[in-house]
C-alpha cells in the first residue's frame, strides 16, 4: 500500500478489474504482437494519464475547464518542436519537455489567477475561449507548428523500430526500439499516475476535496480557496502538458488533430465520465473502455453485419454497418451514465460496500 | 486584562435596512457572552460581520488591536476567529473523521503539503480521533457527513470547531434541532471551553435556561442595535429586555 500512497481502489471486483487492464498493459507488446494493437495500448497508457490529470480537476477539485487539450497540446508541440528543430536526441526531449512545462505552468497560473474567482460556468467559458484561440494560434504559427500539416520528427534511433535490442526473439517477438518506446511510455504514465495518487491522498488534495464540497465552509477554516484552485489547475496542466509529450514522442508527430481539437477534449469528459470522476482509478477504467470501443467496435461490427447479411436479415444488419459505429458508441455513452451516474468505478466501490 | 475582540460601531446596511446598527462591544479572554435577541434582530448577522462572512459598511472589528475590518474571512480564520453555523454547513460527501481531519488540518496551517499520504499524518489523526471522542462521534466516523441524522450533523459542526480550537470561539445556536439527550453533550463541550482562560465564546441562543447556565455576560440585539449588556441576572431582570425580548411586560401574554 506504501506505493499507492493509502489510497488504494477500495473494492474486490474493482482492484480484480485494475490489476488486469494494467497486467494487460504491461504485457500487452508480447501478448498482442502486431502495430495496431500496441498503438491501441499506448493509446490507453497516454489517455490514462490525461483523463486522470482531469479528475485532479473536476472530480477532485469541482473545476470545470475546457482548456485541457491546450495543455495536451503544449506538451505535444513542445516535444514536436524541440526534435524537429535540435535534431533526434535526449537533449531535445528534454528541452522540449521542459519548455512544455514552463508555458503550461504559466498559462495555467495566469488563467487560474484570472478567472478561478469567478463561478464555475464564467471560468469554463473562459477555458473555452483560451482553448480556441490557442488553437487557432496553433495553426496559424505554421512556421513554428507547421500549421494544419503539424510537424513529423524524428525520435532517438534506440526507439525506432529499426533498432534491435536482442538478437533473438522473445516469446517469439522481435525485441526492437518500438517496444523499448512502449515501455518508456507505460512505466513513465505509471510513475506519474502515482504520483497524482499521491497528491490527492495528501493534505493538499483533502483541501481540494473540501473545496469542491463546500468552498463556504473551506474558506470559514482558513484555508484559500483561490490558492489552491489555481494550484490544482497548474498541477493537472503539467500532468496533462507530460501526457501530450508522450503521445507525441509515440507517434513522431503532433498536430491540431492529435493534439489540440476539441473532439479530444469532448473524448476526455466520456472518459471520465465512464470511468467515474473524482476517484482517479476511472480514468484507467474509462481510457481502456474508451480507446478499445473507438478501436474494434467498428471490427466487431463489421463481423456482425457480415454475419447478419449473410443469415439473410438486411435490415437488422443495416443497424450493425461499420460505419455506424459512432452510433453505437453514443448508445454505449448513455447507457453508461445511465446505469452507472457515478461511473464504472462509482459502481464498483458501491457493489463492494458491506 | 486586556481586551481581545472588540466591535466599534459595527454597522451593516442592506439598501434602506440596517442590519446591524452601531454596536460597540468588548470581549475579553476567558469569557463566555451569550447574545440574545428576537428573531431578525440581527444577531447571525452581526456574528458574520465578525468572521468575516459579511463586510460591514462601518465601523470596526479588532482582534487584539488589530483592524481585521477588511480581511477576508479565511484570513480572520486563521488569525484565530473560529465560526460555527446555524445551518448545517459540513463537505456533505466526505466522511465524518476526514470533515473534522479537515479542520485539524487547517488549525495546524497544514495547507499545502502534498508529497506525503494524509495516513503519515499521525498526529493530525489522533488529534481528529479525539475530537471525534468528544463529541461521541467515534462510532460513526466513517459515515459520510451527509449520511447522518440532524443531531449528529450539527455535533459534527460542533467538533469543527473544537478540531479547529480557535481563540474565539462563535456558535450560532449550536443546539437547534437537537434532541433532549444530544444537547447536554454539545453544552458540556462549550461549558468545558470556559475552562480556558485564553478563549473567547460567543453563543447565540434562543434557550434561556442555556444562556443563564453557561453565560457569563449577556448582550440584547433588538433591531439590529444592543440594547442591554451585563451580568445575566441583571439582563434578563432589566425592563427593556422583559419588554423586548421576552414579550412578557404585560401580565399573561403570548411569548
Amino acid at each position: 500500500m506504501m506505493i499507492l500512497s493509502g489510497g488504494a481502489p477500495r473494492g474486490r471486483i474493482l482492484t480484480a478489474v485494475l490489476v488486469t487492464i494494467v497486467v494487460l498493459l504491461a504485457l500487452a507488446p508480447f501478448l498482442f504482437p502486431g502495430s495496431k494493437p500496441l498503438n491501441v495500448a499506448a493509446k490507453v497508457c497516454v489517455y490514462a494519464l490525461l483523463v486522470a490529470s482531469y479528475d485532479l480537476l473536476i472530480g477532485f477539485t469541482g473545476i470545470v475547464s475546457f482548456a485541457h487539450t491546450m495543455f495536451f497540446g503544449i506538451g505535444s508541440y513542445g516535444v514536436a518542436i524541440a526534435l524537429y528543430g535540435m535534431g533526434a536526441g535526449w537533449l531535445a526531449i528534454f528541452v522540449g519537455v521542459l519548455a512544455a512545462l514552463v508555458v503550461a505552468a504559466a498559462l495555467a497560473l495566469a488563467i487560474g489567477l484570472f478567472s478561478l474567482r469567478v463561478q464555475t460556468i464564467f471560468f469554463a467559458m473562459v477555458t473555452l475561449a483560451v482553448a480556441s484561440a490557442f488553437a487557432v494560434l496553433a495553426s496559424q504559427l505554421s512556421w513554428l507548428t507547421g500549421g494544419e500539416d503539424g510537424r513529423t520528427f524524428q525520435i532517438p534511433a534506440v526507439l525506432r523500430p529499426g533498432y534491435k535490442l536482442l538478437e533473438q526473439p522473445l516469446f517469439g517477438v522481435d525485441v526492437n526500439g518500438r517496444i523499448l518506446a512502449y515501455y518508456l511510455l507505460f512505466l513513465t504514465v505509471v510513475a506519474l499516475f502515482l504520483v497524482m495518487l499521491r497528491i490527492v491522498q495528501s493534505p493538499f488534495g483533502r483541501v481540494l476535496q473540501a473545496i469542491r464540497e463546500n468552498p463556504f465552509r473551506a474558506e470559514a477554516l482558513g484555508f484559500r480557496i483561490i490558492g489552491h484552485r489555481t494550484l490544482a489547475n497548474v498541477l493537472a496542466a503539467l500532468f496533462a502538458a507530460l501526457a501530450g509529450a508522450l503521445n507525441a514522442l509515440w507517434l513522431r508527430y503532433a498536430g491540431p488533430d492529435t493534439s489540440l481539437s476539441f473532439s479530444i477534449m469532448l473524448d476526455i469528459l466520456v472518459m471520465v465520465v465512464i470511468g467515474g470522476m473524482g476517484t482517479l482509478y476511472g480514468a484507467i477504467v474509462g481510457a481502456a473502455v474508451f480507446v478499445l470501443a473507438q478501436n474494434y467496435l467498428q471490427t466487431l461490427m463489421g463481423v456482425a453485419f457480415g454475419a447478419l447479411n449473410a443469415a439473410g436479415v438486411p435490415f437488422i444488419a443495416g443497424f450493425f454497418n461499420p460505419d455506424r459505429w459512432l452510433l453505437w458508441l453514443g448508445a454505449l455513452f448513455i447507457l453508461s451514465v445511465y446505469f452507472f451516474p457515478a461511473g464504472i468505478v462509482g459502481k464498483l466501490r458501491a457493489e463492494s460496500q458491506p | 486584562m486586556s481586551v481581545a475582540l472588540e466591535t466599534r460601531d459595527l454597522t451593516i446596511r442592506f439598501g434602506g435596512h440596517t442590519a446591524v446598527d452601531r454596536v460597540s462591544c468588548s470581549f475579553r479572554p476567558g469569557e463566555l457572552v451569550a447574545i440574545v435577541g428576537p428573531n431578525g434582530a440581527g444577531k447571525t448577522t452581526y456574528f458574520n460581520l465578525i468572521s468575516g462572512q459579511l463586510r460591514a459598511s462601518s465601523g470596526a472589528v479588532l482582534l487584539d488591536g488589530v483592524d481585521i475590518t477588511n480581511t477576508s474571512a479565511p484570513e480572520r480564520a486563521r488569525r484565530g476567529v473560529g465560526r460555527a453555523f446555524q445551518l448545517t454547513n459540513l463537505f456533505p460527501n466526505l466522511t465524518v473523521a476526514e470533515n473534522v481531519r479537515l479542520a485539524v488540518q487547517a488549525a495546524a496551517g497544514v495547507h499545502y503539503d502534498m508529497l506525503r499520504p494524509w495516513t503519515e499524518r499521525r498526529d493530525l489523526i489522533e488529534r481528529a480521533d479525539a475530537v471525534l471522542k468528544d463529541v461521541a462521534l467515534t462510532a460513526k466516523r466513517g459515515h459520510a457527513a451527509a449520511a447522518l441524522p440532524h443531531g449528529d450533523q450539527r455535533k459534527l459542526e460542533v467538533a469543527l470547531m473544537m478540531a479547529l480550537d480557535p481563540r474565539v470561539y462563535m456558535f450560532d445556536e449550536p443546539t437547534a434541532g437537537m434532541s433532549v439527550d444530544e444537547a447536554p453533550v454539545v453544552l458540556d463541550l462549550i461549558a468545558r471551553l470556559k475552562r480556558d482562560t485564553e478563549k473567547i465564546v460567543l453563543l447565540v441562543e434562543h434557550k434561556m435556561d442555556v444562556v443563564r447556565a453557561l453565560a457569563d455576560r449577556i448582550i440584547v440585539l433588538v433591531n439590529g442595535a444592543c440594547v442591554a449588556d451585563g451580568a445575566p441576572a441583571e439582563v434578563i431582570a432589566s425592563p427593556i429586555v422583559q419588554e423586548a425580548y421576552l414579550g412578557m411586560a404585560p401580565k399573561g401574554a403570548a411569548a
